[in-house]
């Protein structure tokens, strides 16, 4: 009752203070729970523990972590009045269950009633909290998510927004740049292709297949392995058969080493070879043990720009390890752009999502970051290490992109 | 009399669980939603490996095959029919693996039931993989927390019906025959692999449905999600601690269990599989026949 009073009290203050329009008003009801409040909660449950724990570990926990102790020590998230809160962060463990995960929101909406809820790692996770998202009007930036269905999420729960893009976009960008080879005449027309028996792995050999068929490309070798696959040397030396000089291979951190290994030693060295998740990852040269110039994967950076240079040494200090090349600078975009959406409409919640989805935001992707349809289409779709690092070399996308550099050279 | 007392006060209660997301929040409602699956999974469990004292690691087998069957069917059937369908499918795959393993003892039976629910999860992938493309499926169905909730509360007093009813039939007397001596009990005429096989049947078929009815609350499944074997361990471990061979066991094991692992979540997310492990070790240590027996030991005690 007394907040109340004190409310009502304090915008009739505003409003005798200033002759105010009706956008004034909205500032001074933000300024008012500003000067109510000491902090700003947010809430995010991800996956401490259980087979989910190592993705989150890589792209997404560091992120958060790393945001919020940046925007704390500048004193706290500016609010429109130009005052600042610092975070109060809550952080749960889902155990890479989703009965977990799903009852780790509700309880931060409504037993902790956070100001914000930041979102699991993974496209299930992120998948089973967006009813309750939606449902408690949080504005839910589902980052590491890569689905091709976003544009209908979008219509399901309006305050959604995805920043991964989805499977057809990455396999697309790729067909590109292997026709734009082949009607160079550095290639051949066929392609070897592996795909773990995953998530990740069906879903982008889904896409895959029609995509390099539409281009005319003949998939000499299609094979998927179960999870569990630790020795490649069949599937090296059967790819290798296939004639095809594009290798291709949709695959999990471990799968991806040891390919790498295995075709390293076999000396298979086909001019193109694109691997899955990992060859994206900081410590993928160190795993290879020599040069991995040539090799591509999903994701990449444009080495010029310097906001994202600034925003790699940043988390090298603070985490105590490089960011991956890929979904990290997503994630870490988008906290950006909550914290400036929160900025420049407060803390209610519909304001921000609104913000979301309408703004021009400068983030570490750019000056004038911006969502399509509540979507980040402005994604490095593909990427190609170069001396030594991954270089966004896609035609489409990102801005700046260098271009790629093909055949492959020798392993070392 | 006191029979007829016990139903009016469990009507009651299940009455009182029934309204009560009227007037809690959905953080709370959820908390109920999961701890009445629990209950359910616990109680359908011990329906069978209480009296048989077979330890059964297949929960989670069951339950990812009928969250399965809804995110399969969900969009072509209407709902009521797609938990028929799950009922189905759950009876047909408890009837072929009991068939073949019932003859399975002690430790033979916990490792192949652990291996069925690897198996069934592999052969879902493959099928997915192989056959139709599709890893990952969606479930829009229009339920919030509250009405998978009173679906699952339906559903645990039907099993404790089942349960009790059991308990006072004729099979539940070759039950307790069976449970103390499998030869002794087949000598005396008892039928003991029709036995066996009728409540693995009724309990596999239950377990499905808890799968089944809570499918919707994850919006989208995989085999990783829904055979995920913590399912499997947390029923063993709360059914353990009420006491597998009494009605009510499973439910006190249950509800404290699952409350510590909100509480321990909630307070302490770092640390949650270092006290979980200790609490394991306390409970086969202190009370391996769990809280009810202990109690009644404990009475016993100091009666003497």
């Amino acid at each position: 009752m007394k907040n109340a009073f004190s409310c009502a009290a304090s915008v009739a203050r505003h409003f005798t203070t200033y002759a105010v329009t009706s956008l004034a008003i909205a500032a001074s009801v933000t300024s008012v729970s500003a000067q109510d409040r000491d902090k700003i909660s947010i809430g995010y449950a991800i996956s401490k523990s259980g087979p989910n724990a190592g993705g989150a570990d890589m792209t997404v926990t560091p992120n958060y972590e790393l945001w919020i102790k940046e925007v704390n020590q500048a004193g706290g998230l500016k609010l429109p009045d130009g005052s600042r809160l610092p975070i109060e962060a809550i952080a749960y463990d889902d155990r890479s269950s989703a009965e977990e995960v799903v009852r780790a929101v509700e309880r931060l909406a409504t037993q902790d009633k956070v100001d914000f809820i930041l979102p699991p790692w993974g496209t299930g996770f992120n998948l089973a909290v967006a009813p309750l998202m939606a449902k408690f009007g949080y504005p839910h930036l589902a980052g590491a998510a890569v689905t091709d269905k976003a544009p209908d999420f979008v219509k399901r729960w309006d305050t959604s927004f995805w920043f991964m893009g989805g499977s057809a976009d990455y396999v697309s960008a790729f067909t590109k740049i292997l026709v734009a080879e082949r009607d160079a005449g550095r290639i051949n027309n066929k392609i070897a292709m592996v795909s773990v028996a995953d998530g990740f792995g069906i879903d982008l050999v889904k896409a895959a297949r029609p995509s390099f068929k539409a281009a005319g490309f003949e998939i000499a070798y299609d094979k998927t392995f179960p999870p569990q696959t630790s020795d490649f040397a069949t599937i090296v030396s059967e790819a290798s058969n296939s004639q095809a000089d594009t290798f291709v291979a949709f695959t999990y951190p471990p799968h991806t080493f040891a390919l790498t290994k295995q075709s390293k030693i076999a000396s298979f060295n086909p001019p193109v070879q694109y691997l899955g998740v990992g060859a994206g990852f900081p410590v993928y040269p160190g795993i290879a043990g020599s040069s991995v110039d040539g090799v591509m994967s999903l994701g990449g950076i444009d080495p010029n720009n310097e906001l994202n240079t600034a925003y790699r040494e940043k988390h090298t200090e603070i985490v105590g390890r490089a960011p991956d090349y890929w979904g990290s600078v997503l994630i870490y975009a988008s906290l950006q752009m909550l914290g400036q959406a929160i900025e420049r409409v407060g803390l209610d919640k519909a304001a921000v999502a609104k913000e979301l989805s309408t703004g021009t935001f400068a983030t570490v992707l750019g000056d004038e970051t911006r969502l399509e349809d509540n979507q980040l289409r402005a994604i490095n779709w593909v990427g190609q290490w170069q001396n030594g690092q991954f270089v966004a070399v896609s035609p489409a996308g990102g801005s700046g992109t260098a271009a790629v550099k093909l055949p492959k050279p020798d392993w070392e | 009399m006191k029979t007829s007392y016990a139903f009016i006060l469990a009507g009651g209660v299940l009455a009182l669980l029934a309204t009560a997301p009227v007037f809690i929040s959905d953080y709370w409602t959820g908390v109920l939603l999961g701890m009445t699956g629990y209950v359910t999974l616990a109680t359908a469990w011990a329906l069978f490996s209480g009296p048989t004292r077979y330890v059964s690691l297949a929960t989670v087998a069951f339950f990812g095959v009928g969250a399965y069957t809804v995110a399969v069917l969900n969009d072509i059937m209407p709902y009521p029919l797609v938990l028929l369908c799950a009922a189905g499918i759950g009876i047909t795959m408890a009837l072929v693996v009991g068939l073949s393993t019932l003859r399975l003892a002690g430790v033979y039976f916990v490792i192949f039931t652990f291996g069925l629910a690897e198996l069934v999860r592999q052969t879902v992938s493959w099928w997915e993989v192989n056959v139709t493309y599709t890893m990952g499926r969606y479930v829009f169905l229009p339920f919030e927390g509250r009405h998978i909730y009173w679906q699952l509360l339906a559903l645990a007093a039907v099993t404790f019906l089942i349960s009790w009813s059991i308990g006072r039939s004729r099979i539940g007397l070759a039950l307790k025959a069976l449970g103390d001596d499998e030869t002794v009990a087949a000598h005396s005429g008892v039928d003991v692999t029709r036995i066996k096989l009728l409540l693995f049947v009724i309990s596999s078929t239950i377990i499905t449905l808890v799968g089944a009815i809570q499918a919707p609350r994850w919006t989208y499944i995989e085999p990783s999600i829904v055979f995920n074997p913590t399912v499997s361990f947390m029923t063993l471990i709360m059914a353990l601690l009420g006491g597998a061979m009494r009605l009510w066991g499973p439910l006190v094991g249950a509800i404290p269990l699952f409350l510590l692992f909100e509480w321990l979540s909630g307070t302490f997310p770092d640390h949650f599989s270092i006290i979980l492990g200790l609490m394991f070790i306390l409970i086969v240590f202190v009370m391996p026949n769990g809280v009810l027996a202990k109690f009644d030991s404990l009475r016993k005690g100091s009666k003497l």
